[in-house]
């Protein structure tokens, strides 16, 4: 894939010059983090001393079969907001942003959002129905589907359409694990769908599908046919190995780049027909209610967002000199193609550093290098994708839509960078 | 090479490595790989199989605006008021006003333009076969799927009729059903972004002396409302 590597050398001075923010000159004495040019006034006891980790023997190869992260990363968990719903079934949790780093969304950290509850599904007793119009209605096992030729892997963003959804009125929640935590990116293992539609025969008006899940819900979905040909997956495995059950095991539906409630978990059924359903899915809920008292509906493309994941709320500044800000950047349309970052609210702009892979449809990893005197800053960042759609700001799109359409929230976020490195959710005017 | 083509290859080169292997045998036999030039209905692998007409039944219960998939049934708004009253009121409240943080159902009327809008089957739902769908197949919360139909009907009736879209005398039935309009059936349109918001395609976005000094204007630490993280990071 052909990344766009815009910027790739950062002037740390020419920044913050250009942010605008005072006349403090970088690199005097004071600004120095501490320890890093200078011996220590004292021996360090951690290496004075002997650990008990250079001692003794750990745990042997078969202590821990299935490996955890360390017990002191504790902290790095999903999150709920009990207050947001009314039961913890049909819910939703926040994936840790601001701790992870790259592109991939660890399986156990992957925001949950059920409908019904997580259905515990013995894979022996799952099926895949085909029905409507096609030439033949089909039943498959999970067995079945792993032996299609065709099987591919590949990368893409699911993000709830709620995501952001509680700050369109304003910034409620401290932190981009609570405001955009309703996002993971995964490597998938399945096949196209478009492989089992020509195993059932599609017939000549087929133009909807039905997706539907298994679990309590009955989530289902109305899918525009040529999407499902062009791009949709139907997989068990996640990440290298099968889906968690809250993920949808043993099978859901990949819908690139479109709101993650059409990826119907637990896949049990496409039905193909000639017109939409109109299901609760798409009427009551996921449509666009805008200030005219009118809704969109079938706003399926996710539109091109990003946050600045550290500094952030959860991740404070802890320490002034040299520092790494970094966040992620992802696009519905396609490909990221710059991401760019304002230390100002958004006066002045540079470009970031892309690293890692940039795939259509995919969480994006951006990173600006910059030297901290300890100045407030109000952090932004901006993404552009290949379509030439660049993110706009909040106040943009309550312009065209109000601030009741709950879904779709892709402005751009302010962090308030305080003097002590304390970061808070900000609105700006 | 369409992908059916590359399976048909797929196919035709593991039948000449001639391995003669449990996976062929398994394989209805191969279709010669259609010529490149010739539009071929895409070939079938022979994996799975056809569903039997009972279990298309079993979990096909969908239904559209148009009535297509409606059981055969009926039921009035007092059967519907009965069955409400013991399976739904309890979190839904005896006049479809939600109990505490429950879905609100009836009322809201007019309010979709207002700043608080209560978004109801009769504020807000553009279609009746949604509301007799989804009851099916998601309620109760917690018994799925533990209706009749006759029970479906009839709820469906007493919500019309607590939505004030018929009278307490109705009878909701297959032959009547796609004769009840909602009030905002004609509330909504498809995704107009590309049009509506076509300024946010933009070549080249400001760079330099965008915008007029900043000023925080709100902030989430004033209201507060962020789960609490003994644990998590400090600052000062």
């Amino acid at each position: 894939m052909s990344g766009p590597r815009t910027v790739s050398t950062f002037n740390r001075r020419g920044f913050l010059g250009a942010a605008g923010v005072g006349a403090a000159s970088l690199g005097t004495a004071g600004l120095a983090a501490s320890g890093t040019a200078f011996a220590a006034p004292a021996p360090d006891p951690v290496i004075t001393e002997v650990q008990d980790w250079n001692r003794t023997l750990g745990d042997g190869v078969q202590a821990r079969p299935y490996g955890k992260p360390s017990a002191f990363e504790k902290d790095v968990v999903r999150r709920d907001v009990e207050w947001l719903t009314a039961s913890r079934e049909s819910s939703v949790n926040f994936t840790p942003l601001h701790a992870l780093d790259g592109i991939i969304t660890p399986s156990g950290l992957c925001f949950e959002r059920h409908h019904g509850g997580v259905a515990e599904i013995d894979p022996a007793k799952h099926r895949l129905m085909i029905n409507g119009l096609v030439d033949k209605p089909m039943v498959f096992t999970l067995d079945d589907l792993k032996r299609f030729p065709g099987r591919v892997n590949r990368a893409y963003f699911l993000e709830c359409a709620a995501n952001s959804g509680m700050e369109w009125r304003g910034a409620q929640l401290n932190g981009c694990q609570f405001t955009h935590g309703m996002v993971h990116n995964v490597w998938y293992s399945g096949i196209p769908l478009k492989t089992l539609l020509d195993e059932a025969g599609l017939r000549g008006n087929a133009k909807w599908l039905l997706a539907e899940g298994a679990d309590a819900s009955g989530m289902t979905r109305s899918i525009p046919l040529d999407k499902a040909l062009r791009d949709c997956l139907v997989v068990w495995g996640m990440n290298g190995e099968m889906l968690r059950p809250e993920q949808g095991y043993p099978l859901r539906l990949v819908v690139p780049g479109w709101e993650g409630n059409m990826w119907i978990k637990w896949l049990r059924r496409i039905e193909v027909g000639d017109q939409p359903w109109h299901h609760r899915e798409e009427t009551s809920k996921y449509t666009d209610l805008l200030a005219d008292g009118r809704s969109r509906r079938f706003t399926f493309i996710m539109d091109a967002k990003s946050v600045v994941t550290n500094p952030s709320p959860q991740a404070p500044l802890r320490q002034k000199g040299p520092n790494v800000l970094t966040g992620l950047a992802w696009s519905g349309r396609g490909a990221i193609r710059r991401v760019d970052v304002s230390l100002d609210g958004g006066r002045n702009w540079r470009t970031a550093r892309i690293d890692g892979p940039v795939m259509s449809m995919s969480l994006t990893r951006f990173y600006v290098d910059f030297d901290w005197d300890g100045r407030e800053m109000m952090i932004q960042s901006r993404a552009m994708d290949e379509t030439g759609y660049v993110q706009p700001t909040k106040d943009e799109l309550r312009k065209v839509r109000g601030t009741n359409s709950i879904y779709h929230n892709n402005g751009i976020q302010t962090w308030l960078v305080r003097s002590n490195g304390e970061t808070e959710n900000v609105e700006i005017g | 090479m369409s992908k059916s083509a590359k399976i048909a290859l797929g196919l035709a080169l593991l039948a000449g490595l001639g391995t003669a292997s449990v996976v062929l045998a398994q394989q209805r036999p191969a279709a010669p790989a259609p010529a490149a030039t010739r539009a071929a209905p895409p070939a079938k692998v022979g994996l799975g199989r056809e569903a039997h007409p009972a279990e298309v039944a079993a979990w096909d219960t969908d239904i559209r605006p148009d009535g297509q998939g409606l059981p055969p049934g009926r039921g009035t708004v007092k059967q519907g008021e009965e069955v409400y009253l013991q399976q739904c009121a309890a979190c839904h409240g005896e006049f479809g006003e939600g109990a505490g943080r429950w879905p609100v159902l009836a009322g809201g009327r007019g309010s979709l333009a207002s700043d608080n809008p209560e978004k109801t089957i009769g504020s807000f739902w553009p279609y009746l076969s949604t509301t007799f769908d989804y009851i099916r197949r998601a309620m109760p919360y917690g018994n799925a799927q533990s209706l009749s139909n006759d029970e479906v009907y009839a709820l469906t009736a007493y919500l019309l009729h607590l939505n004030d879209v018929v009278k307490d005398d109705f009878e909701l039935s297959r032959d009547n059903f796609t004769s009840i309009r909602l009030p905002n059936a004609g509330g909504f349109y498809d995704d107009d972004r590309e049009t509506t918001e076509r300024r946010f395609w933009q070549a080249n976005p400001c760079m330099t002396n965008c915008r007029p000094e900043p000023r925080v204007t709100g902030r989430a630490r004033v209201i507060d409302v962020t789960p609490d993280s003994r644990t998590g990071p400090r600052v000062e």
